[in-house]
């Protein structure tokens, strides 16, 4: 019985972390597919693929940390939910019972309907990807998102002759500014990336790409990043309401009480974005994971934490607080010849989201402002003797 | 290895050998230390690794950089003179013997 999370990613250890810091007493189930002890994903496309860390410093906590926080860890693939009987089976033909039972399913990479191709999102993958850097000489990278720059800034560090495939106009086009995309699009340029716009892919052979009109490119490595589908099957068949994900409350609770959804799985009415919103980030993961621990333990409240983002792609730290979708102005802070600027995005005059690149201090400003809901005007924001942090309040 | 010695706010003491290179944060969670929380993994995004580094230690750590500076502002136990994120503060050999004082709180 007690608490069993479905998912070991960094939502479903945090579950279980923060279930013991509240004083919870049960028993705790961690059930993950994958053969290693939850670990982080984001060094995986940076500092891992550089050969800076390794897997044990991914890994969130030593397999002591759950021995001692009487967490138990299941490795296995979760296959049904039976909710009457509140019982989650899994494809090794066990069955766990649960009082609670929270789904951290994560979401799994799109796919390419080509074959000699690499994804990046599990351990393996990147110890694959590692181990094949070393030895490529022409790399493509399919996707202009975080994960695509990310791993075209390793590589290109590394020192490969690198080329970026994006069919949008523009890179990071669904979260940032045209301002921000045209930004790194020029440091990757001047790093001696191929960054290809508004590209078509053909196909992908054994040692070349395929563009548009008979445009060949040599690739020796081709990986795409070109986003990922949440895993919401286990939900859905169990009879849940399943949207751009599962669908929960302000408590992340599904329809069903004793089951609840957080991280890349499951959409949420988000204020920041006035809508139901599925977000996929290690700020979103958290911050839920520790708001179910504590409806678990007795004290529910509505889930309300300012969404944040970030990515390094070389030396340059991008920073993201709040959400820009529907955004109408834009004003910047802060010169980009400098490399140190933020771009402050307004929606009906409202301050809805900062980007900060290399300069933490306005990023820590605005997940104050955004969170609290201040008023800023455009005017004060693209002011820098406008006291930012002082208005925020921090 | 260095050893480094992690003093929690009630004075329970763990000394722990470090390998060079690791942080003082993965040194604590890798040998699960409590005190520090590291949530967000050691990115400098957090704040939930602070500590207080014992005086005589502060002249042979890095200089703050400027994330560390912007987070440490908004860590959940005071900011002091000595208060850095242990995520940023790689060992090396001259860390033998570092001891550190974790806040009475990380969140």
């Amino acid at each position: 019985m007690g608490v069993v999370i479905i998912g070991g990613g960094q939502g479903g250890f945090q579950v279980a972390a923060s279930l013991r810091t509240e004083g919870y007493e049960e028993s705790i189930t961690l059930i993950g597919d994958e053969p290693h002890v939850p670990y982080q994903r984001p060094p995986l496309s940076k500092g891992f693929l550089l050969g800076k860390q390794e897997q044990r410093h991914a890994e969130l906590r030593p397999a002591a940390f759950y021995e001692a926080q009487r967490i138990t860890l299941v490795t296995a693939r979760a296959t049904t939910i039976d909710r009457e009987a509140r019982r989650v089976a899994l494809d090794s033909g066990e069955h766990i019972e649960y009082n609670t039972l929270v789904l951290a399913t994560g979401a799994r990479n799109r796919l390419l309907p080509h074959g000699n191709v690499l994804y990046l999102r599990t351990l393996a993958e990147a110890t694959d990807i590692r181990q094949r850097l070393a030895a490529a000489q022409d790399v493509i990278v399919i996707g202009g998102g975080f994960i695509g720059l990310e791993v075209a800034a390793a590589a290109r560090t590394l020192g490969k002759q690198v080329t970026v495939i994006e069919g949008l106009r523009r890179l990071m086009a669904r979260v940032v500014a045209p301002i921000v995309s045209e930004y790194f699009r020029s440091q990757h340029e001047a790093k001696g990336v191929d960054i290809l716009l508004n590209a078509t892919l053909q196909g992908i052979s054994e040692k070349e790409v395929l563009l548009g009109e008979r445009i060949r490119r040599p690739a020796d490595l081709v990986i795409a990043g070109i986003g990922v589908v949440p895993n919401v099957e286990l939900a859905h068949e169990a009879g849940l309401p399943v949207g751009n994900g599962i669908t929960v409350n302000e408590y992340l609770q599904t329809p069903d009480e004793r089951i609840y959804a957080i991280g890349d799985c499951a959409e949420s009415p988000n204020s920041y974005a006035g809508v139901l919103c599925r977000l996929e980030s290690v700020q979103n993961a958290v911050d839920q994971a520790a708001c179910v621990a504590k409806a678990i333990v007795g004290h529910p409240a509505p889930y309300g934490a300012v969404p944040w983002f970030w990515t390094d792609q070389y030396d340059i730290h991008l920073q993201m607080a709040g959400l820009p979708a529907g955004f109408d102005q834009v004003v910047t802070r802060g010169d980009p010849q400098t490399r140190k600027f933020s771009v402050f995005y307004f929606r009906g005059g409202r301050l809805c989201a900062v980007d900060s690149i290399n300069r933490p201090a306005d990023h820590m400003a605005a997940r104050k402002l955004i969170g609290t809901r201040a008023t800023v005007s455009p005017d004060q924001a693209k002011d820098e003797s406008f006291d930012l942090k002082g208005w925020s309040g921090l | 290895m260095p050893k480094i010695t992690y003093i929690s706010d009630n004075g329970v003491s763990r000394t722990i050998d470090v390998p060079l290179g690791d942080s003082v944060m993965e040194g604590a969670v890798q040998n699960n230390v409590d005190g520090i929380v590291a949530e967000c993994g050691g990115n400098c995004q957090c704040a939930t690794c602070h500590v207080y580094v014992e005086e005589k230690f502060l002249p042979i750590l890095k200089p703050i950089a400027e994330d560390e500076d912007a987070m440490l502002e908004t860590a959940a136990s005071p900011r002091k003179s000595n208060s850095r994120l242990s995520c940023q503060l790689p060992v090396t050999a001259a860390f033998e013997g570092l001891v550190v004082h974790t806040p009475p709180t990380q969140q």
